[in-house]
């Protein structure tokens, strides 16, 4: 498609009041605007800061036994504590964001990925497409997610790669439908039918000229798709179903959990982490929705 | 066709996808059921073995294989636990009304309490109810539904012992059935809680927008006219408009709520279907964990087809055949 606008010639009165922003100007001058959007940041960047960072500040092996088991926080040799087997609380949790956030983001790419292309095709094409691929998202939404989940990481066995692909495998269908109810309005507008007209194919029309339109609320999903992955990998390692070899948030509290009566610390300060961060994305999601469509914000 | 038979009709077929995505899920696993049964069992003679192959139909194509599977399962034959030594329909019978249980309350304590919470705050959108209901729903939303199961547990069974830390009944026994009852319901404040905190926070923030809609349409402020008061007007006439996006989530959210008890379960020891579940992942008894992924589906499916027909009672514009008649703006239609 050429962008016939800009070869119009400049003619008549410039428009009255100052010149309109750009599109990217305006949205970032919204989302600053949002105080819960900016501490969400601000929260995220912490979290961000501690897990990747952290490691270089704070150069103590998780692994290792540093003091007794069950420390209380504030002790000589571990700040926030140690856990049943005397490890380093906080060490941990640096060291356990790591997982965590890269399952949760990988998973949620590819959660995203998978319901765009079904969205997008089913309400691309509409009748019979539609109809299979609705049938389909609908039998991924009648188990429950978690259950099915962990059947597969039981079966495939429990490594980051498998848990990864099987939050995403599960957790795709809410993008699905977004994608086509946008792909389903947005398809029957004047520009599509004039891409159309000028000789556009399928994928064309589909991934160039309706997905970039399509994208905004696609994209405030996403991140909110971050955040339930998040939870969903601390859900599997809290049962025991996370990598075993790998340290994350969901595992200190799933093997800390039988002592909790005794060492509360082991299982809330990991949990304050995960909560922080899905509190975080969730603050940033609805700035970024919110800033997108300005008329939802006078509600 | 009426809705209803159509709906069953293609809930079945949802379900037959479903035995056979198990069908597939089994073949997909390393090593075939006969030999994780034999690890089971600690070992077992060729003679034996091949025996089990037989049984299973092992030595048959996979197609006839994928039939005999479905043809066990319509005769309500999920196969053995090895682990639990009983058959696995037994194992889910057991448990299954513990989680329909915990499930259910959790379910009504969220859609009443977010409910309430919803509609006062949209009475007063900037009162401080309104900032608490956004709050909650993050902090609902953010919170693992496992972690705030054990907060409660430090805080209700450990600093202030309140409630039991694990279980359903007290373990020496109950001598009236009235103590019972009431022993499970003390077993079950802590876990229906923890379920319901997530849902609340959706409820609320749901219902919440939805009134604020509701509130300003025109056939609200008829009624004010009218002179009702008030709690007619909120009540009477708004709340059944109000409603239909909160049952709507309901019975989107059935599956997550049943994950959620897989979680709380856990958390509490509370001996349903979910806590089988974590049982038999630990224990590698894919019969059992199948099982359940298929009466999971069920429970599900019962949810929405139950959600359907409440959703017709709330808006007759949804209704069946009989209700089709009716004209088409008569229950002020707000949309």
């Amino acid at each position: 498609m050429t962008d016939t606008t800009a070869t119009l010639p400049q003619s008549g009165p410039e428009p009255i009041g100052p010149k309109p922003a750009h599109p990217v100007t305006e949205f970032m001058r919204a989302f600053a605007r949002n105080q819960s959007a900016i501490i969400g940041l601000v929260l995220l960047a912490i979290m961000l800061g501690t897990t990747f960072i952290g490691p270089f500040l704070y150069p103590v092996d998780p692994y290792s036994m540093v003091d007794l088991p069950f420390a209380p926080p504030g002790g000589e040799y571990a700040p926030l504590g140690t856990d049943y087997l005397g490890r380093d609380m906080l060490a941990g949790i640096i060291e356990g964001g790591r997982a965590t956030l890269a399952v949760g983001a990988a998973a949620a790419v590819i959660s995203v990925v998978i319901g765009i292309l079904v969205g997008s095709f089913a309400g691309f094409f509409g009748g019979a497409v539609d109809a299979v691929l609705m049938k389909v998202t609908e039998f991924f939404q009648i188990l429950p997610t978690l259950l099915l989940a962990m059947v597969l990481v039981t079966i495939f066995g429990a490594s980051l790669v498998t848990i990864t692909f099987a939050i995403g495998a599960v957790s795709w269908p809410q993008v699905a439908r977004l994608a086509r109810a946008e792909f389903m309005r947005i398809r029957k507008l004047d520009y599509v039918a004039a891409a159309r007209t000028s000789g556009a194919r399928n994928a064309y029309l589909i991934f160039r000229v309706i997905l970039p339109a399509a994208l905004p609320p696609l994209i405030v999903a996403a991140g909110l798709a971050v955040g339930a992955a998040i939870l969903f990998e601390a859900g599997l390692s809290f049962l025991g179903l996370g990598d075993p070899n790998t340290m994350s948030w969901g595992l200190i509290i799933g093997q800390n959990r039988n002592y909790l009566l005794d060492a509360w610390w082991t299982v809330t300060l990991p949990g304050v982490a995960i909560f922080i961060t899905v509190l975080a994305i969730s603050l940033v999601g609805d700035g970024i929705n919110d800033a997108l469509n300005p008329k939802l914000r006078r509600r | 066709m009426p809705p209803l038979v159509k709906k069953l009709a293609s809930a079945i077929g949802l379900l037959l996808a479903v035995v056979v995505l198990n069908f597939l899920l089994i073949q997909l696993a390393p090593g075939d059921p006969v030999s994780v049964i034999v690890g089971e069992m600690g070992g077992a003679s060729e003679d034996l073995i091949a025996q089990m192959r037989a049984e299973y139909g092992l030595d048959k194509p996979v197609w006839l294989q994928l039939l005999i599977y479905v043809g066990k399962i319509c005769t309500g034959d999920f196969g053995f636990s090895y682990y639990f030594k009983q058959p696995v329909l037994n194992l889910i019978l057991q448990r299954l009304p513990a989680t329909i249980l915990l499930v259910v309350s959790a379910l009504v304590l969220a859609v009443v309490i977010g409910t309430l919470m919803g509609i006062f705050s949209a009475k007063k959108p900037k009162g401080i109810l309104s900032h608490f209901v956004t709050i909650f729903s993050l902090v609902g939303y953010a919170a693992p539904v496992f972690w705030t199961g054990l907060m409660l547990l430090i805080l209700f069974a450990s600093i202030i012992p309140m409630f039991p830390v694990s279980g359903m009944m007290n373990v020496r026994g109950n001598d009236t059935w009235y103590g019972a009852v009431l022993d499970v319901l003390h077993h079950l404040v802590l876990p229906a809680v923890t379920l319901a905190s997530i849902y609340i926070a959706t409820y609320s923030r749901l219902s919440r927008a939805s009134m604020l809609d509701v509130l300003g349409s025109d056939y609200i402020r008829t009624a004010r006219a009218k002179g009702l008061n008030e709690r007619r007007v909120v009540f009477g006439h708004a709340l059944r408009n109000g409603l239909i996006p909160v049952v709507t989530m309901i019975g989107l959210q059935f599956g997550q709520l049943f994950a959620g008890a897989v979680l709380v379960e856990t958390v509490f020891n509370w001996p349903g279907l979910g806590r089988l579940a974590f049982e038999s992942i630990l224990r590698r008894d894919y019969p059992t964990l199948l099982a359940i992924l298929f009466f999971s589906a069920i429970l599900v499916m019962v949810a929405n087809i139950l959600t359907d027909l409440a959703y017709g009672r709330i808006d007759p514009r949804i209704g069946g055949p009989r209700r089709k008649k009716a004209k088409p703006r008569a229950a002020g239609a707000t949309q």
